[in-house]
């Protein structure tokens, strides 16, 4: 089984929230993604200052098999987007939850963000999608 | 349900993911698919081709059928053993499929043709055969194949499979095979390494799997076998060419023997109104700008517009390469649309990478 930590949120499309302590909020995907795609060899970023609807497609993420979206799991605005991935995008494998995050935003909807699911949930999504 | 191999065990206990492959169930990875292209570059590792269709033609006028079935001269299998790579026509010259053909003895040739055109080409054989006396084709659904391939690979399957191995391919030329009793040894393969293809008896191929395991050959996925076969510059059926392409649009004009003039292989025809006026060619790409270059990314050129047959990160240049087709006269950069961006790839000869090396 997968690695969902208990503190972050989650979105459909297999990206993970975390809610900062300054109100912002960290994005990556999850391990589960990042195990169905396998070996990460390429990575585009969103733009700094980007402003996002929730849903928009505003990254991408390549493995040796395929490209991979990611979507914006909420809307808000980029604050940040993690330029070490340029040079070392198989930090996604190793370390999902941490250094392999993809960007930082200020979210424009604190209900989008609620509504996201807890990792329990998600755990019943991905249980449901093997 | 998917048809499994007689090694699905085996890769069920090395953890591989496996997947479908042409209603195949096969290994993708056994963890990571670079680790495992890495391994094959630089050491060797094994892949289950059982997949893979072995078919036996057997008879008098078994070089009689072939020369009329294939691109590809079967006069030029002048040894026993030697075995020659061809596309299998229609007669508007496409690709019905490539194969390779082994000259085992003088009245039975081995064919290996693809798994996932395994029906169309059995019954495309049976009907050529139909009209031919004293020729038969029988399916080899018996055996199992097992490709080693690195260059460590001789080495490893000598210290598996014992020293007689090594005695009776001691003379072993590329692209050769000998027949070792119920064993099949060939110096073919898929990755642009050297190494072996091997056909075993299905019920020899688990315990072989094992020896090989033991000798330090790691086993490898269908993923790592598509990055290592772009790498070398071989064509995937159904990918760089089929049956709507002709072998000269395909980068495989060299597989065609337009000399004895008198042969009639099935496409000749369609081939030489074709042939001085090819219109479309395959070539090379390497990416200049950011991305990872995938199939059917439209490429832009200066003549018009081509296509990416095959593309994906190359594990051992560390940039993204494809194959791609290109209208004839495409100079030496074309732009490559990625989600929307155009972006430059310079076009080069193939193969990419030859015994570990670059060759670009």
């Amino acid at each position: 089984m997968s690695n969902i930590p208990g503190e972050l949120k989650y979105s459909k499309s297999h990206e993970w929230v975390r809610i900062n302590d300054d109100g912002s909020v960290t994005i990556g995907i999850t391990e589960h993604a990042q195990d169905l795609m396998g070996d990460m060899v390429y990575v585009e970023l969103p733009e700094s200052g980007a402003s996002l609807n929730q849903g928009d497609d505003c990254a991408v993420v390549e493995s040796v098999k395929a490209a991979s979206d990611v979507y914006a799991p909420i809307g808000g605005e980029v604050l940040e987007v993690n330029d070490a991935l340029a040079d070392a995008p198989e930090t996604i494998n190793s370390d999902p939850y941490g250094e392999g995050w993809i960007f930082r935003m200020n979210p424009s909807d604190g209900a989008e963000v609620d509504a996201l699911m807890d990792a329990n949930a998600y755990e019943e999504l991905v249980a449901s999608e093997d | 349900m998917a048809k499994q191999t007689p090694l699905y065990e085996k890769h069920i206990e090395s953890n591989a993911k496996m997947v479908d492959f042409g209603g195949w169930d096969m290994p993708l990875h056994y963890g990571s698919q670079l680790e495992e292209h890495k391994q094959v570059r630089t050491d060797a590792g094994m892949f289950d081709v059982s997949h893979m269709t072995v078919v036996d033609i057997k008879g008098a006028n078994v070089r009689d059928f072939l020369s009329r079935l294939v691109a590809n001269d079967v006069g030029k299998l002048k040894i026993k053993g030697k075995a020659l790579y061809t596309c299998m026509l229609n007669e508007s010259g496409g690709v019905i499929d490539d194969l390779i053909i082994y000259y085992l003895d003088d009245d039975w040739f081995r064919l290996v043709v693809n798994a996932a055109t395994r029906e169309k080409d059995l019954a495309w054989l049976q009907s050529q055969a139909e009209a031919m006396d004293d020729v038969t084709v029988t399916e080899r659904g018996d055996l199992a194949m097992i490709a080693v391939q690195g260059p460590n690979a001789r080495e490893k399957v000598y210290a598996a499979m014992g020293e007689d191995i090594r005695e009776a391919t001691r003379e072993l030329k590329p692209f050769h095979a000998v027949l070792i009793g119920e064993l099949m040894i060939a110096s073919t393969g898929y990755t642009g390494e050297d190494g072996f293809e091997i056909i075993i008896p299905a019920k020899a191929a688990p315990f072989t799997w094992q020896m090989l395991l033991e000798a330090g050959v790691a086993p490898i996925g269908l993923g790592a076998r598509d990055t290592l076969r772009l790498e070398a510059g071989m064509n995937l059926y159904g990918s760089d060419m089929d049956e709507t392409t002709t072998p000269l649009e395909s980068g495989l004009a060299w597989t065609v023997a337009w000399e004895p003039a008198d042969r009639d292989f099935i496409g000749r025809a369609a081939l030489e109104k074709q042939k001085g006026n090819v219109p479309r060619k395959l070539v090379g790409l390497v990416l200049q700008g950011k991305g990872v270059l995938r199939a059917h990314q439209k490429v832009i050129c200066e003549q018009g517009e081509g296509e990416i047959t095959s593309g994906s990160f190359s594990p051992t240049l560390g940039q993204s390469i494809a194959l791609a087709r290109v209208p004839a006269g495409t100079g030496d950069m074309v732009d490559v649309d990625i989600r929307g961006k155009a972006v430059p790839a310079k076009v080069v000869k193939y193969p990419f990478v030859r015994n570990g090396k670059s060759c670009l």
